[in-house]
This record gives C-alpha cells, sequence and structure tokens, in this order.
C-alpha cells in the first residue's frame, strides 16, 4: 500500500490529527476521493494545494498513477516569480 | 521523448545570437505602451490617499458631463465575485482580486483605485479625476506584520478568520493563516547542541522594480469580441483572469502578449487589465491605459516585509543538530504573501533530521504582496544564513566547511516531505570553495561573506508548436512570454532536435487565439517545462519526416533513423542504398506525402529538479558614513544543462543586482499617515551598474533526470543568498551584525557604535 502523508496541521484541521496514513489507491484521484469518504471535505482542501509523488512535486495532479509502494506527500501551493 | 544522454550537442550549450536582439536594441520591438489604435482613448485611474477608509461616496457625475470624458467606472462596474476559492481557481479569491483592481466599500492600501475614466487626452482624464467626489472615513491602518498580529490591531476584513490554528478562532483577525512543517523532533533536539544560536530578524518590503511599468490597450469590436495588448508574464493568465473578473467567456477576450521590460513575479496577475477591458466597454473606443511610477509602486504587487525568529543548534565539530524557524510575513491588503514557500525553503541547503518551521502571513495597508523571483525564499534564507555563518564564527570553523559538511544532497528528505533527487548543493559550494577569490587577501574594513539558497523550482503547463515550411526552415511558437532570453533557447533544442541550424528557426511567441494553453512565466519554469514541449513537438515533426521517407523509400519506419537533420538509411536495413534527405528535401515533397509538417505538443511537465546557488563575496564598510562597497561577486549555480549559457548567467547576475538591492538599500519607507513616502526611483534606491563590481558566475551542470537535456529553472535562486551573503560580509568587515534590512548606512553606523 501506498504511503500517504498529509501536513502537520493540515491533519489536524481535517483529518482529526492524523497525518499519515497505508492506503490501495490507483491514482491521485483515487486517493482524493478515499481521504474525503474517510473525512468528509479534505478532497476540496488537498485539491488547492500541490502534491509530490516519489520525490517528485507534480502540478495539478489527478490521474498521475501511485503505486503500491509510492510515497506521497500533500504540500502547499507553489507560486514562483 | 528520446533519450538524450550522453549526446554530444550542436547547439544546446552555445551562444547564438538572441532572435529578438536586434529589435530589442533599435527599438523596433514593441512594450505595452506601444500599441496606438484609431480613436484610442487614455485612460486613468483615481487612486485612494488614504492607507485606510471607509468609502462613504464616490459622486462621477461632473467627471461624466467634462467634454472629451467617454466613460468612468467604479466597482460598480465591476461584476460582483463569489468570496472565496472555489475549485480549479488554482487558489485565487476572486472578490480579493476584484476588490484590490477596484476598492469596493473600502480602501485598504495609500494607492488603491477608486475610479477610472477614459477621455480624449491625458489631461483631460486628469482632470476628470479632479472632479470625481469620494467621500472618506478614514480608519487606523496598521503597516507593520508583528504590529497587524496583535489583538486589537486595525482589522482589515471582517472574513478573515486564521485558518491552521486549533480550536477555529471565533474573530476575525488580520492572521490569514498559521502553517507548520517539522521533520524529528527539533525543541527535544537542542539539548544535544553545545551551542545555540537564536536571533530575530526584520525586513522592509521591496519592490520588484522592473523598468517598464504596467501599460495596456483594450480594444472591443462589434460583435463583442475583446482584444487586449499587454506585457505580462502570462497572456492566457491575463485573459482568464480579465474572462473570469467580468464574467466573460474565455474565447471572447484575445490577449496580444507584448514585449516585457521585466517582471520578476510582479506581473503574474491582473492590476489593470480588466479596468482597462471595461473602459473601452463602456466608452466604444479603445482605451490605453499606463501606469505612472508612483502607481507601480503603490498600487502593484511588491514583496512583503518580515519579521523573523531563527534558532540554530549545532555540536562543536559544527553539525547542525537542531533547528526552528518561526516567519511571519506581510500579505498586503489581502491575503496572499509566500510564507509558505519561505517556510519550505528556508533550511533548503541543510541535511536537518530536526527542523521545525512555523509560518503566518497577515494582512496590512499596504498594496497586495504578490511573487518576486523566488518568492519568500531571499528572506527566510537571509536569517537562516546569518546564523550560520554566526555559528563557525562562534565555533572557529570556516564558514564553507560547515555548510559543505551539513549540505543537503541526493537523498536529504525536505521539511515539506519529498526526498532531493540529483541535485547541485555541493558541487556549488565546492566550486565556490576552489575559487581564486579565496586566496585575495582582504584589507581594513573589508569582509567576505558566503551564502548558500535553495529554490523548487517548477513545471506545469505549455503547449508549442513547430511548423516546417516548405525550404525547410521552421517557425517555432509556444504561448511563454520571453523574459530571459527564451526565444533563443527554444530555437536552439528545436534546431537540436530537427538537426537544422539555428539560424533557420525563428520563434514566436504567440497570442492567445494562435497557440494552446501556457502557464504563466515563472517559477523558472519555461526553459524546462515550455522546453520540453518544443523538443516534443519537434521530435513529432521528426517522426513524420521518417514516416514520410519510409513510404518513399517503401520501406519500414524503422529503416529510417534521423541524424544530422537527415533521413538516412538505417544501417543494415532494407534501406541501405537509399541517399539520405534533408528535412528540405522532405520538405519541398511535404504536399505529395501528405500535407505540412506540423508538430504540435501540450504538456504538464512534472520532473522540475530543484536548483541551489552558493555566493560569495568581498564588502567594504567606510566606518565614518557606514557605506557599503561591493568589492568583489561571485555565484556558483547549478543550471542542470545550460541551454544558453549566456543567459544563464545573465539570470544569475540580475537575480544578484536584486539581491544586493534588497540587502542594502531597498525599502518602502512610510509616513506616519500610511502612505508611501518614496514612490520614485530617485528615493527608492535600486543598484545601477556602477554601484555594482562584475558579478562572475560559475555555471555547474548537474543534469535534472527529470528533463530530456537535463535543464533546471535559473532564473529564481540566484536571489536566494546574496541577502545573506553581504550580511555576512559585513558582519565580518565590521565585527557587527544586523538582523534589520535594508542594511542602509545609518543601521551600519548604529551597530559599529553599538559594538564600540
Amino acid at each position: 500500500m501506498a504511503r500517504i502523508v498529509l501536513g502537520d496541521e493540515f491533519g489536524r484541521q481535517y483529518a482529526g490529527g492524523q497525518t499519515h496514513f497505508d492506503l490501495d489507491v490507483r491514482n491521485v484521484r483515487h486517493l482524493i476521493r478515499t481521504l474525503d469518504d474517510m473525512f468528509p471535505g479534505i478532497g476540496e482542501q488537498l485539491e488547492a494545494g500541490a502534491i509530490a509523488i516519489d520525490n517528485e512535486i507534480i502540478p495539478d495532479p489527478w490521474l498521475n498513477p501511485i503505486k503500491p509502494d509510492s510515497e506521497v506527500f500533500f504540500l502547499p501551493a507553489i507560486k514562483g516569480g | 521523448m528520446a533519450g538524450y544522454e550522453g549526446k554530444q550537442f550542436k547547439w544546446v550549450g552555445t551562444r547564438p545570437v538572441r532572435p529578438d536582439g536586434v529589435d530589442k536594441v533599435t527599438g523596433r520591438a514593441n512594450y505595452g505602451a506601444d500599441i496606438n489604435l484609431a480613436g484610442q482613448l487614455t485612460g486613468r485611474i483615481l487612486r485612494s490617499p488614504h492607507a485606510h477608509a471607509k468609502i462613504l461616496s464616490i459622486d462621477t457625475s461632473k467627471a461624466e458631463k467634462l467634454a472629451g470624458v467617454k466613460a468612468v467606472i467604479t466597482a460598480k462596474d465591476f461584476p460582483a465575485m463569489h468570496n472565496g476559492v472555489l475549485p480549479g481557481d488554482e487558489g485565487v479569491n476572486f472578490h480579493y482580486l476584484s476588490s484590490n483592481i477596484m476598492a469596493r466599500g473600502k480602501v485598504l492600501y495609500d494607492g488603491h483605485a477608486v475610479a477610472a475614466v477614459a477621455a480624449t487626452s491625458a489631461a483631460i482624464a486628469e482632470e476628470a479625476l479632479a472632479l470625481i467626489d469620494v467621500k472618506y472615513e478614514v480608519l487606523p491602518h496598521v503597516i507593520d506584520v508583528d504590529e497587524s498580529m496583535q489583538p486589537g490591531a486595525p482589522l482589515l476584513h471582517e472574513d478573515i478568520f486564521t485558518t491552521g490554528v486549533n480550536p477555529k478562532p471565533e474573530k476575525p483577525s488580520n492572521v490569514v493563516q498559521r502553517i507548520q512543517m517539522a521533520l524529528g523532533d527539533a525543541n527535544a533536539a537542542f539539548k544535544d547542541a553545545d551551542i545555540v544560536v537564536e536571533r530575530s530578524f526584520k525586513t522592509k518590503a521591496v519592490h520588484q522594480g522592473y523598468i517598464e511599468p504596467h501599460a495596456v490597450v483594450a480594444e472591443w469590436s462589434e460583435d463583442g469580441q475583446c482584444r487586449v495588448w499587454c506585457s505580462s508574464q502570462g497572456h492566457f493568465m491575463v485573459r482568464a483572469m480579465t474572462a473570469r473578473l467580468l464574467k466573460m467567456e474565455v474565447a471572447q477576450v484575445r490577449v496580444m502578449p507584448m514585449e516585457i521590460g521585466g517582471g520578476f513575479g510582479g506581473k503574474t496577475i491582473v492590476f489593470i487589465e480588466p479596468t482597462a477591458v471595461l473602459l473601452a466597454r463602456k466608452a466604444e473606443r479603445p482605451v490605453r491605459v499606463v501606469m505612472s511610477r508612483d502607481e507601480v509602486f503603490r498600487a502593484t504587487g511588491p514583496a512583503p516585509g518580515t519579521s523573523i525568529d531563527v534558532k540554530i543548534g549545532a555540536k562543536k565539530d559544527g553539525t547542525l543538530v537542531a533547528a526552528t524557524g518561526e516567519f511571519r510575513y506581510q500579505a498586503g491588503a489581502f491575503p496572499g504573501s509566500p510564507v509558505g514557500p519561505a517556510c519550505m525553503a528556508a533550511f533548503g541547503p541543510y541535511a536537518l533530521a530536526n527542523l521545525q518551521v512555523v509560518g503566518y502571513e497577515a494582512v496590512t495597508n499596504r498594496p497586495l504582496c504578490y511573487s518576486y523571483r523566488a518568492p519568500g525564499a531571499p528572506l527566510a534564507s537571509f536569517a537562516v544564513e546569518s546564523i550560520i555563518d554566526e555559528i563557525s564564527q562562534k565555533l572557529n570553523i570556516d564558514p564553507m566547511e560547515i555548510r559543505i559538511k551539513n549540505g543537503s544532497k541526493e537523498g536529504t528528505q525536505m521539511v515539506y516531505g519529498p526526498k532531493l533527487k540529483a541535485v547541485g548543493n555541493l558541487e556549488c559550494l565546492k566550486a565556490i570553495q576552489n575559487h581564486p577569490i579565496n586566496k585575495i587577501p582582504l584589507g581594513p574594513n573589508q569582509g567576505r561573506g558566503l551564502a548558500a539558497g535553495f529554490w523548487f523550482n517548477l513545471g506545469g503547463q505549455s503547449s508549442a508548436v513547430v511548423n516546417i515550411a516548405e525550404d525547410g526552415t521552421a517557425t517555432i511558437m509556444t504561448g511563454s512570454p520571453d523574459i530571459g532570453g527564451s526565444r533563443a533557447s527554444m530555437a536552439q533544442m528545436a534546431a537540436e532536435v530537427l538537426g537544422i541550424d539555428y539560424a533557420k528557426v525563428r520563434p514566436i511567441v504567440g497570442d492567445t487565439s494562435a497557440v494552446g494553453f501556457c502557464e504563466i512565466t515563472h517559477g523558472s519554469r519555461v526553459t524546462f517545462a515550455t522546453g520540453m514541449a518544443i523538443i516534443e513537438a519537434a521530435e513529432s515533426v521528426v517522426k513524420q519526416c521518417r514516416e514520410r521517407v519510409a513510404k518513399m523509400w517503401e520501406v519500414d519506419v524503422d529503416s529510417v533513423i534521423w541524424e544530422d537533420g537527415h533521413a538516412r538509411p538505417a544501417p543494415g536495413s532494407t534501406a541501405d542504398n537509399q541517399k539520405p534527405l534533408s528535412l528540405a528535401q522532405i520538405a519541398a515533397k511535404a504536399s505529395r506525402t501528405g500535407g505540412p509538417l506540423v508538430g504540435s505538443a501540450a504538456i504538464n511537465a512534472g520532473g522540475a529538479g530543484p536548483a541551489f546557488g552558493v555566493h560569495i563575496c568581498d564588502v567594504e564598510v567606510d566606518p565614518e558614513t557606514g557605506g557599503v562597497t561591493v568589492l568583489r561577486y561571485v555565484a556558483a549555480q547549478d543550471a542542470g544543462k545550460a541551454i544558453h549559457p549566456s543567459y544563464v548567467e545573465g539570470q544569475i547576475q540580475g537575480g544578484v543586482a536584486q539581491g544586493i538591492g534588497w540587502a542594502l538599500n531597498e525599502e518602502y519607507i512610510y509616513g506616519a499617515d500610511g502612505r508611501m513616502q518614496n514612490s520614485g526611483f530617485l528615493d527608492y534606491r535600486i543598484p545601477v551598474a556602477s554601484d555594482l563590481p562584475m558579478i562572475d558566475t560559475l555555471i555547474l551542470e548537474v543534469p535534472n533526470p527529470g528533463h530530456p537535456f537535463g535543464v533546471r529553472g535559473v532564473g529564481e535562486v540566484p536571489i536566494v543568498p546574496p541577502l545573506g551573503a553581504i550580511a555576512n560580509a559585513i558582519a565580518r568587515a565590521t565585527g557587527a551584525r544586523l538582523f534589520d534590512l535594508p542594511m542602509s548606512p545609518p543601521k551600519i553606523l548604529a551597530a559599529i557604535d553599538a559594538k564600540k
């Protein structure tokens, strides 16, 4: 199962304090739906940020695959200058 | 995409003349203010003289009656927007954005727009502004971020409730959000440190200082189509935001990208474009709006002022064991500070097992704080690098050694989660360590400063088209404005893949109706992401050429290879007896083999490789005046693969120059009334050529595995280290360390006096 990590404050605010999850998910869309089923409303918040899958920051991810051994971090949105 | 590992490049890595160079040096190039249409009117904007006030009434009747005035608008003319961030809006609250463009109910900063006019001349437009009667109820204001965060501070918005805190606040405040990230347990790990240094820092707001003011021309046609000419860092952004703010269909708006005289992040959002479009619609004539320098300072998107606390613990041998940082960033009048990236990037050059960063942003009665080159990172880096230097002094360890000993590298876990892939931090450190500058003896009142910096770099959406003409020359088109020489870089990459001469490739920046969507030019993304789109589009052309030649030779496509701009028989294939065909020969027969040769690509690029830079400088401080002369400056940076090394060097030198200005001179100065006192380049002092030494550059090339040529973005990280490098040099020159930017002469004199 993929290792999913939310930020500390984010987990506290939207996931009852939980920040680490082991989930069997196919892609980012599936992951966000799964988390939203667990914590209704969290999906919209997650979609506003960025995601790193296996140490690569993905812009606007949705259908990007998540492998069983993937590590996924939800990050704040990053804007350049 | 084809693998290019180990390939000997012909054009990539060379320094050809830029395609837009002649137009720019001869004055032929057109910038935002250079469009003149028949019947064009002049637009002017009335701005608030108060830092914070209720708008009791706006009477435009006298202005409307003035001969020559064709349109007057206020916030009432802008559609109401949803107050919140909707899915798909990429974090933009369009109610706030609209309210920034034209004040609704309250003015929130000196310079906030309250009305606009379009008239047949500038003089009439100015006269009309004077006839608009705005009645205000002046309110208390707050500029400083620490003061803004205090309970009882003047409240800017009734609808801001701090996010990221528990329990959720019941009352509104100016504090927009709190964010926190951590690795390990920093507070517990400090007990393992032999030395702990903790300092507080303050920095003033600065402006990007682009030379070209914002400028736009808007025109409507009778069928409801709107055309906009403006310089920006992304004309697709201008189209999308203008359409959304004015409730138009996106395809109704066509935005033509003009040349841009600097942006540095400050032109990644709209300020006057929707106003010009509304004026043009109401006047039924084209309207041009050009900001004055005063307006650029008072009413665009400068970088924030900050208040920062950093604490770092180390062993006697220089091993860093723990660090914490609290970063409090101004957000301007509306949310949007770069405190998130600041928290993420602050300690980027260091591998720390125990690290905690906390960020706050607070709205203040200042113009909207927006992006400026590696947004948020230079200020956070100034604090971190100052303390690293102080620790090295206290432990009597070479400042380079402590950075190499603790330097982040491939596999280092970043505080925001992921581990670094291949990066060039240590390579940059060692390049500076081996530079001859280290052997130059320093004189009295001179000091040498070192600092490292990190920036993420971004990818994102880009489109590109490669059109092959009948003679085998190529026109390539993207939707990314050329800010730092990207036309040349795109042409080089296309020439490399096609195998034709660079001079046979003509790069064009297409308007929003001519080419597919491209994100704004930000995040050091264009050479990386749009370059990838160009490579993919050119590879598509190559594939088409091979397929057509295979048909001509009546062989399988695998029997045709592409080499040096020619289709050739694959060794040992059935096409072995065929003579190679050049791109020009193939193009000449295109009509008979399937029609025009056109390659296109539309991508959402991931895999942007982070950038590191390490800077060293020598300064001399005049003990009588406190003035600082930068004697020498060397900057090393990992570019992954420098497509056009001259433009990489230019980006590095530009970032350093801006960073030196940020360190020594630049600041927004406010009066007690909350009004900016120095909204012109005579009083807001950016460095000019005579202020600076030659900035030497060292380009390191640690290939980014996420790009076919190994490219990393290069435009942003060079502004990250200079603030710390200059501060550390001053500290070593004077023995007095400054914690407050800018390090202007009076502050330096005071620090020297305090040490006596």
